[in-house]
């Protein structure tokens, strides 16, 4: 669409401006003033200039905070994207049943963050729940408290759980954009499921993956309130995730300084891949728009 | 087109199971939650639900979060939808830059706004009243609405407004009585996000709240005292949680399936 070229829609944006100014960019000097500062009493402060920034960049244990923080976010979006895909391709199209699997897969999207990590701390209970009594009964010593391998297991059971409807109700969205024409020529033209998902319904997709997978990112790398609830970050501190760490170091031991340097680093990696990821996607896009004759 | 069925109930077998066994537990006492494992309850109780509506302590929880939920929307709602207007119609100075920063405020993770906003809202004033969750929590709403409400309006075509305002329609009356029925669907789909993503946070609701205005997710932690985790009333409080999302997804059910691609497709 070519828009009229008008400076006075800025008056159009501004009540938006003034709020988010409240909201984002007051806080977010506060945070940037406090991380170059050593704070020792609201009336003894010292510059220090990056001085908490090279240390945060050294603290051994937040770079594992950050290693398991990327392990943790490639994991699910391997998982979720493609079972995601595959879910949508099996919702029914129309009809009360399409309402019905629709509002089923919808629910775990709505529960709280927390509740989410309530009812899977319920469930995999080794005593009373269905999970953790059913693989003890199947002679597997289930145990999220003490075995890390199972306290990962779990929380990326219990993300795919969480999320995987989020990829699943976009491609489906997708998928319901699609003329029903395509299909017609694609069974004239003979050609095998593959060939229709592949040249048909994937390149749909693109859009919708995109902004899936960028949100799906963007919330596991904040990830904080299901995994505090299910295992508190343990065991020892093997599922403790950028987030936690941040809590911790910002309102229990009250670190301003550095936790104010972390946050910092913290926002700028979440922009730092979200822009080169949707940088590389664009050109790729943009390429093949140009060698395609259907541009 | 069986193996399907199958497929697609195995999926949903796999969602449902986890809530299941929560409403389960919920409709037990804890003395049959913690004998032996039951796949049912065997002696059916609405013993943990009747001492969360009756105590308002806890029905107050709910009450608040909704109140601070309402909130946001309404004030999101209300800025987004000409921020929105502005950049799906019209070509500013710095359009694309503010754009773009508008969305990398979602990507801000709420912890890194923990200690600021707790000083920023001690010091106006506002701590512990339900405007200042709903005012945090715009934070990443209003650029979600932006966005979302922009993918919507950019589908209507222009010609529309050009012909509106020909007929002599102001720009406010176009806005409500042309413009906000065409892009229902849209704004149905934006409410349903901004729910969404304000119910089920939890982090920046409990960090500036204390009693007055504590949602139910803070009031949740009190189900564990010292002689051990009351499951019960836990499970009965996470079930009521859930309650609400019911109601938003069936009331948005015909325009999710089309709204979810954020009218992008």
């Amino acid at each position: 669409m070519n828009k009229v070229r008008n400076n006075s829609a800025w008056w159009l944006v501004l009540p938006m401006l003034a709020l988010v100014t409240f909201s984002a960019i007051v806080p977010l000097m506060t945070v940037v003033n406090y991380s170059v500062q050593d704070v020792l009493d609201p009336h003894t402060r010292y510059f220090v200039g990056v001085e908490w920034f090279v240390d945060t960049l050294n603290n051994p244990g937040l770079q594992a905070a950050l290693a398991r923080q990327f392990a943790f976010s490639l994991t699910i979006l391997a998982i979720e994207v493609p079972l995601g895909i595959g879910v949508a391709l099996l919702m029914p199209k129309r009809g009360w049943q399409a309402s019905l699997v629709l509002i089923l897969v919808t629910l775990p999207l709505l529960i709280p963050w927390n509740v989410v990590g309530s009812i899977w701390q319920i469930f995999t209970r080794g005593d009373i729940g269905l999970m953790g009594w059913s693989l003890r009964q199947l002679g597997y010593p289930y145990n999220i408290t003490s075995s890390s391998i199972d306290a990962w297991a779990t929380i990326i059971l219990m993300d795919v759980w969480h999320w995987t409807s989020l990829i699943a109700l976009l491609c489906y969205s997708g998928l319901q954009a699609i003329p029903e024409a395509y299909y017609q020529a694609a069974r004239i033209d003979r050609a095998s499921r593959w060939a229709v998902f592949r040249y048909i319904q994937l390149p749909k997709l693109t859009n919708v993956l995109v902004i899936g997978v960028l949100l799906r990112f963007m919330h596991s790398f904040m990830i904080y309130a299901e995994p505090f609830v299910l295992t508190g970050g343990g065991p020892g501190s093997s599922t403790t995730f950028l987030s936690q760490s941040l809590a911790i170091m910002a309102t229990a031991q009250f670190d301003v300084g550095p936790s104010a340097a972390f946050s910092l680093i913290y926002f700028l990696i979440i922009l730092l891949v979200c822009w080169v990821f949707y940088t590389a996607i664009m050109n790729l896009q943009k390429d093949r728009r140009g060698e395609g004759p259907d541009a | 087109m069986l193996k399907r069925a199958v497929l697609l109930g195995a999926y949903v077998l796999f969602v449902l199971l986890p809530i299941y066994w929560l409403v389960n537990m919920s409709l037990q006492t804890n003395r049959e939650i913690l004998g032996a494992l039951t796949l049912w309850p065997e002696n059916l109780t609405f013993a943990n639900y009747i001492k969360i509506f009756t105590s308002s302590s806890w029905y107050m929880g709910y009450v608040n979060s909704i109140i601070y939920v309402l909130m946001n929307m309404a004030i999101s709602m209300s800025v987004a939808l000409p921020a929105a207007y502005a950049f799906s119609r019209y070509q500013f100075i710095g359009d694309k830059h503010l754009f773009f920063w508008l969305l990398t405020n979602m990507m801000a993770p709420p912890a890194v706004f923990l200690l600021p906003y707790f000083q920023l809202y001690y010091t106006i004033g506002l701590f512990d009243t339900h405007i200042a969750v709903a005012l945090a929590h715009c934070l990443f709403n209003i650029p979600l609405a932006v966005w979302i409400l922009e993918g919507f309006m950019s589908s209507v075509p222009k010609e529309i407004d050009e012909t509106a305002f020909i007929d002599g329609y102001s720009f406010p009356r176009f806005f409500l009585r042309v413009f906000m029925p065409l892009i229902r669907s849209g704004i149905g789909v934006t409410l349903f996000f901004l729910f969404m993503f304000s119910w089920v946070e939890l982090l920046l609701a409990r960090t500036l709240t204390s009693t007055q205005a504590q949602p139910i997710a803070s009031v949740m932690t009190r189900t564990s005292t010292a002689s051990g985790i009351d499951w019960g009333t836990l499970a009965a409080a996470g079930v009521l949680t859930i309650v609400p999302g019911i109601v938003v997804v069936f009331f948005v059910r015909r325009h999710i399936a089309k709204g979810f691609a954020l009218g992008r497709t």
